[in-house]
């Protein structure tokens, strides 16, 4: 029975790829139905062919308004978490203090902590200092909780650092700050830019919390919540389908680029 | 790519923390960490403060709310509530399952099997996210639309039948229904399963494989007592990322279930904006909180891995 062998030799490969469909197929959905034209006010079943829709991404009141504030969230966002969540890793990595302990398990709560959970106690403060709802409090929602994400992605590149290699660095008379800009930063470039892109993809398709300390604010997402009890425009799938190609092309970009300086060092 | 796979899972228990260099400047960490951490404190733990107050006390919203150490409102939103609480454990532990189930062999794959295709399919899940999760969400309800194909072939291969029995679906529709819920939270929650089993496979060392094959033990074996014991800090993390955030999600129940579906988020979320009732709202997910972490702990411990936080 070769076919059966092959069956149980490639059982895992056969599985896997079951799996990644799994988690493609709403992808491919969002795709073709970007390219529908239907005929009540929801998205949802296939009637006929159209470009209209990618002809006209903004044809819809609002949707690119949301999206601006979305990205315009994403982007202060991503460098208070950066900025704030880097200066904590290199603190906890490098040096001994007291208080490593609590400042380690206040790192770690938020992310143990259902984000609804969060949210509503954020919504409690604010409501209680009487703030006004809106980009404000959305910004400072997002960069607490893309903090300790930030924190978590550069403490393991830092650590895994050589410390020889400042060592050797000041050996060869590098000052402090000659030695973290030329050598330090560099070693931990990855790390930061895999915190800095986690936190703009937590931010930007951040629902929950938004949802609770927006006020009358619209980010892309609430847009989207809003549209699926009100009708869901098909711009929505066309805006999808160019974040997830866009998203492709960028780290297929980034991955050349890699490989491009490894075979100048090799 | 390398910026993306090298990002750890975030509750990874992994390497034991080398200890850090001694000491150089006395107040240099206590300046590096005082924004992030002030951030922290004002952000994050003070709103737990106000939250507890919030959920003793007692009001309305026109006169105003007073603290009255009213903890009956713990326990009747717990008498009142419950069944939310046990359907959301109940949805989520199976959405984590599932998740582990379905990772696995794709983690697996990427770690061992996937060669020079392992990029791409890394690119592949981690993609998706860039796509806002509920726009995918909403495609599930293209995918399981009442009388779509796949309902059709579910139907025709009296799949439903046996689900029907279950009670995991009704009729002759998925949507709406327990297994609509399941089903989206499982999508949605795959990543965070994948990315930490995926970290820690591809730290096991290959010759580990070899050996136990030259010892002449058969895959299965292998992977019994070799794989899945080491991938263990990659199952734990990745089913408190998968469980932790499942337990308290509302959107899935919201677009893809119905109103027997609801889970404790959707009650919270309700409470909290439309209701207005705070003092309920704020005793739900303090409950909510302190199951979890329970549970979190408890489980720690169990698979032990203390290292954790």
């Amino acid at each position: 029975m070769p076919f059966v062998n092959w069956l149980k030799r490639n059982l895992v490969v056969i599985a896997g790829l079951l799996t990644l469909a799994y988690l493609l197929l709403p992808n491919i959905i969002v795709t073709v139905f970007s390219f529908n034209k239907p005929k009540g006010r929801f998205n949802y079943e296939w009637q006929q062919f159209s470009l209209d829709a990618w002809k006209d991404p903004c044809g819809v009141s609002d949707l690119c308004g949301s999206l601006s504030v979305s990205l315009q969230i994403a982007f202060w966002a991503t460098l208070g978490a950066t900025l704030l969540g880097t200066l904590i890793a290199f603190a906890l990595v490098r040096y001994r203090f007291r208080a490593r302990g609590a400042v380690n398990s206040l790192i770690f709560l938020p992310m143990a902590m259902p984000e609804v959970v969060m949210a509503a106690s954020l919504l409690t403060l604010f409501l209680n200092m009487g703030a006004q709802l809106g980009f404000w409090t959305i910004l400072i929602a997002h960069i607490m909780f893309c903090l300790s994400f930030v924190v978590t992605a550069v403490k393991a590149r830092v650590m895994s650092m050589d410390p020889k290699l400042e060592e050797a660095a000041r050996d060869l008379y590098a000052g402090p700050f000659q030695t973290f800009v030329r050598v330090t930063l560099p070693i931990a470039a990855p790390g930061i830019a895999a915190g800095a892109m986690l936190a703009f993809a937590l931010s930007f398709d951040d629902f929950i919390i938004t949802n609770f300390n927006a006020g009358s604010t619209v980010t892309f997402p609430m847009f989207v919540w809003g549209s699926a009890q009100r009708g869901t425009p098909v711009q929505i799938n066309v805006i999808g389908t160019a974040m997830f190609v866009v998203a492709v092309l960028f780290v297929l970009a980034s991955m050349a680029v890699g490989h491009r300086r490894n075979r100048q060092k090799a | 790519m390398s910026t993306l796979t090298e990002a750890p899972p975030p509750l990874a228990p992994q390497a034991p923390e080398p200890k850090p260099p001694k000491r150089r400047g006395h107040w240099t960490p206590y300046w590096l960490l005082l924004p992030g951490i002030l951030w922290l404190l004002v952000f994050f733990a003070l709103p737990m403060i106000y939250q507890a107050s919030t959920s003793v006390q007692t009001g309305s919203l026109e006169e105003g709310y007073k603290v009255t150490w009213h903890f009956a409102t713990y326990w009747d939103a717990l008498s009142e509530y419950w069944p939310q609480f046990v359907r959301s454990v109940l949805y989520a532990g199976t959405a984590t399952i599932l998740c582990l189930l379905l990772g696995y062999p794709l983690a697996y794959l990427i770690a061992f099997r996937a060669g020079r295709w392992r990029n791409l399919i890394m690119i592949l899940v981690i993609a998706p996210f860039f796509t806002s999760f509920l726009i995918r969400t909403l495609a599930w309800k293209t995918i399981l639309a009442d009388g779509g194909p796949l309902v059709g072939a579910l139907d025709t291969l009296h799949v439903l039948d046996v689900t029907n029995w279950l009670g995991w679906t009704a009729g002759d529709r998925v949507l709406a229904t327990p297994l609509a819920v399941v089903c989206g939270l499982t999508y949605n929650f795959l990543p965070f399963m994948i990315l930490p089993l995926y970290t820690s496979l591809e730290r096991i060392d290959g010759r580990l494989h070899e050996a136990a094959g030259d010892l002449y033990a058969r895959p299965w074996t292998t992977f019994r007592k070799v794989t899945f014991p080491l991938s263990m800090p990659g199952v734990v993390s990745g089913t408190l990322l998968t469980f932790i955030p499942a337990a308290g999600d509302y959107v899935n129940a919201d677009l893809l279930g119905s109103t027997d579906t609801r889970m404790v988020g959707n009650v919270i979320q309700t409470q909290f904006l439309r209701v207005l009732d705070y003092p309920t709202a704020a005793a739900l997910s303090f409950i909510l909180m302190a199951a979890i972490l329970l549970m979190v702990t408890l489980y720690i411990r169990r698979s032990g891995t203390e290292d954790l936080v």
